[in-house]
């Protein structure tokens, strides 16, 4: 079974994720069983079908598309992919901040497509959670790149409060 | 200046870490060429025409005496003793070993100092004015906020792969010396009625392939407001600016589409969601970041220091040094100084390793051990007793620091262009040093005064030569250097695009034409008129029928520049 990092864990998981063929269409394409990831354009198509047919929901973005368009749908999905087609592709850092800050949405995000070791720091920070890294990487190393740096400037996701209003705690400790 | 704290430094040194691992990584064939070349960039390492080039982050300009001594020490163990100060107020080794490139990184580390985000497509180094805290027409030291925006901006987790790389330049004076609408953001320091300090804010500047100034999207945004009115401008730029096409990704590109207004009400609605949160900054921030630029001890000194004035009346190479180099200074009897990096037959911006031991030494003699790089390539000792400045002089002229040419046409800013440089369609020293010859005499310079000349060997105008009275671009045509003449450009606070002022010439023609248009205005010009004021009162045609009369034009048909790929180097 494949294996992904989620909650700073390996752990199997077995979500496929959907895309369409050539020649497919999000109104033709067949749904595959359970649980599975959909592009956004089956979801918006299908939403009914899908939501009879599955208990557990899953939608995953593309780097051009935002969270705007799942804005209804926030709480019925357990997985929201985001997606990497490049990792100098940066626009899902965005998305997922805003999933998690402004769309106050608690399930997983899972970092998808070109997902790197060196990518991970930032991409935790802005609040995913899961990250199905590139099959020819050796996720057991990779793990280490979600802990490369003690503390971080900004605010983001997993720290709200930015350095400057932690800094005299931080340095009398 | 910024000293770090305990955080502060644990950050640089798991910088250090991160890097030697990934540099490992690579070694060891489990990082490819196309994987590391976005991280190595955003550590500031390039692989340029002959090998790797180092390009170390000077926050806003500022040194400290000991880091200068460690870049000499490191010029000196790591590369071929010499380095190189930018226009971002950086300095690039060209010299250095790939292997060794964690080392040097770690060696910096030591001193304060790294090479974060000086390249990549990020926030790159904040500039400002190289006479910050000093200025006699500032408003307020505007390095405290460009520590705030260091701070920022350094990992941020969501704007580390923007479409393209990101400048931010602030000025607090009323003229402008940071050519902030240049930038992809401009911030000009302003207080509104009630004396609270704030910014004026311009977006979408650049030079470049398409050069534009920044257009003001808002004309007051409260100090604390500036992260989070940043965040809302970059995280617009990070969704919608175009990823398709590098040479359309810039901000300057994605507000030109949506128009400047359109723009300014998205950067507001996304902000309307981000202010007032956590990220407002707080009074005692501010408190904090400014205590680390409080005034020096400065002394009670006359205005006027009587050997000085003598002086300046029975040494007149002194008088002139006095002239072009030394600037005015809030704090009487007080001066700031440059110490030319231009002089004759030197690259424009490099500064030897025994030159930087002694710009050190100067700095801990004459000037609380601290020192400023300029964006026009000089170095600048801030605060400097008129009644040192005789001695300052005698040792910086013994050290080749002392030419007298800081604002004339000799002050060149020059990109090392092709000579070093993979990008480059053209050598642009070769070039410099011409100019150098063919302007030699320093009485012909002074009666030229003021005026800016600026190289660059390709589009991506690192040489700022759009900005410049005369720019001069590198092109190539098959695979022959030429060069492109623009006129007109200017910085400050009526900071302007130069025009081409008709098709390319060659490298041995330059220098003469140069001297054309100089020519021009020195019989054209009035009592008081810079050589920019002649251009604008006469327009292109007298100094393009000047630098066109006597060539066959048939020679140079209109040149298209061509570019290379900018971000893979």
């Amino acid at each position: 079974m494949p294996r992904i990092i989620r909650n700073e864990q390996i752990v199997d998981d077995n979500w496929q994720v959907l895309t369409l063929a050539e020649g497919e269409t999000p109104a033709s394409v067949a749904l595959p069983a359970e649980p599975v990831l959909l592009p956004l354009s089956v979801w918006l198509a299908r939403r009914d079908e899908v939501v009879a047919a599955h208990r557990q929901l899953g939608v995953w973005l593309d780097s051009d598309q935002g969270p705007e368009e799942l804005a209804d749908d926030i709480d019925r999905l357990a997985v929201i992919g985001v997606n990497f087609p490049k990792f100098t592709d940066g626009r899902s850092y965005s998305t997922a901040r805003l999933l998690r800050e402004r769309y106050r949405y608690t399930g997983e995000i899972r970092a998808l497509g070109d997902v790197l070791q060196d990518q991970l720091f930032y991409m935790r920070r802005c609040g995913i959670d899961a990250f199905a890294l590139r099959a020819d990487k050796d996720i057991e190393q990779a793990l280490a790149g979600l802990r490369t740096f003690s503390d971080s400037y900004q605010a983001a996701v997993d720290q709200p409060q930015p350095f400057f209003r932690r800094r005299g705690a931080q340095e009398a400790a | 200046m910024y000293r770090y704290d305990r955080t502060d430094q644990q950050l640089i040194d798991e910088r250090v870490k991160q890097y030697r691992g990934q540099i490992a990584r690579h070694l060891a064939g489990e990082l490819s060429e196309d994987e590391l070349r976005p991280l190595r960039l955003q550590n500031g390492l390039y692989i340029q025409r002959h090998g790797p080039m180092l390009r170390i982050a000077i926050p806003y300009g500022m040194l400290a005496s000991a880091q200068l001594r460690k870049l000499a020490e490191i010029s000196r163990r790591y590369d071929r003793a010499v380095g190189h100060f930018t226009t971002r107020q950086n300095m690039q080794l060209n010299w250095p070993q790939f292997e060794e490139t964690p080392e040097i990184l770690a060696e910096l580390a030591s001193v304060e100092m790294h090479a974060v985000q000086t390249s990549g497509n990020c926030v790159r180094n904040i500039t400002t004015d190289h006479f910050a805290g000093v200025a006699p027409d500032e408003l307020e030291d505007p390095r405290p906020y460009c520590e705030l925006l260091r701070q920022w901006s350094t990992f941020h987790p969501e704007f580390a792969f923007l479409p393209r790389k990101f400048k931010i330049a602030v000025n607090a004076a009323a003229t402008d010396r940071a050519v902030i609408r240049a930038h992809d953001i401009g911030l000009d320091l302003v207080s509104d009625e009630r004396g609270e300090t704030g910014f004026r804010v311009f977006v979408g500047g650049g030079l470049g392939r398409t050069p534009i100034l920044g257009k003001p999207i808002r004309d007051f945004l409260p100090r604390r407001h500036l992260l989070s009115y940043l965040d809302a401008i970059l995280r617009l730029y990070n969704r919608y600016g175009r990823r398709d096409n590098m040479y359309k990704a810039r901000i300057k590109i994605l507000v030109q589409a949506l128009g400047v207004e359109e723009f300014a009400r998205q950067v507001e609605a996304e902000w309307a969601q981000l202010r007032d949160g956590e990220t407002t900054v707080t009074d005692a921030e501010f408190a904090r970041l400014a205590d680390h630029f409080a005034p020096p001890a400065w002394l009670t000194l006359p205005a006027e220091e009587p050997a000085h004035a003598a002086r300046l009346h029975t040494d007149k190479a002194f008088a002139n040094w006095v002239r072009r180099c030394v600037h005015a200074h809030r704090t009487p009897g007080y001066a700031a100084v440059t110490l030319s990096l231009k002089a004759p037959g030197v690259n424009p911006g490099d500064i030897t390793e025994q030159q930087m031991i002694a710009v050190a030494d100067l700095a801990d003699r004459f000037s609380f051990g601290e020192l400023r790089v300029s964006h026009e390539q000089n170095v600048v000792l801030a605060d400097v007793e008129q009644r040192d400045l005789y001695d300052v002089w005698q040792i910086a002229r013994s050290h080749r620091l002392a030419t007298a040419n800081i604002g004339l046409l000799t002050d060149m800013i020059c990109c090392p262009g092709g000579d070093l440089c993979a990008l480059a369609n053209a050598r642009s020293l070769p070039i410099a040093a011409a100019v150098h010859d063919r302007f030699d005499n320093l009485d012909y310079l002074y009666d030229i005064g003021d005026i800016s000349l600026n190289i660059s060997g390709c589009m991506n105008s690192c040489g700022h030569h759009h900005v410049a009275n005369i720019g001069i671009l590198g092109v190539d045509k098959n695979n022959e250097e030429w060069y492109q003449i623009t006129v007109g450009g200017q910085q400050g606070n009526a900071a302007a695009i130069g025009k081409v002022i008709g098709p390319s010439f060659y490298a041995q023609e330059v220098p003469e034409v140069i001297e054309a248009l100089i020519t021009v205005y020195l019989e054209q010009r009035t009592a008081s008129e810079r050589f920019i004021d002649t251009w604008q009162r006469l327009g292109v045609e007298p100094f393009k029928a000047r630098a066109y009369a006597g060539r066959d034009r048939r020679r140079t048909a209109k040149v298209e520049p061509t570019e290379r790929e900018v971000v893979n180097a």
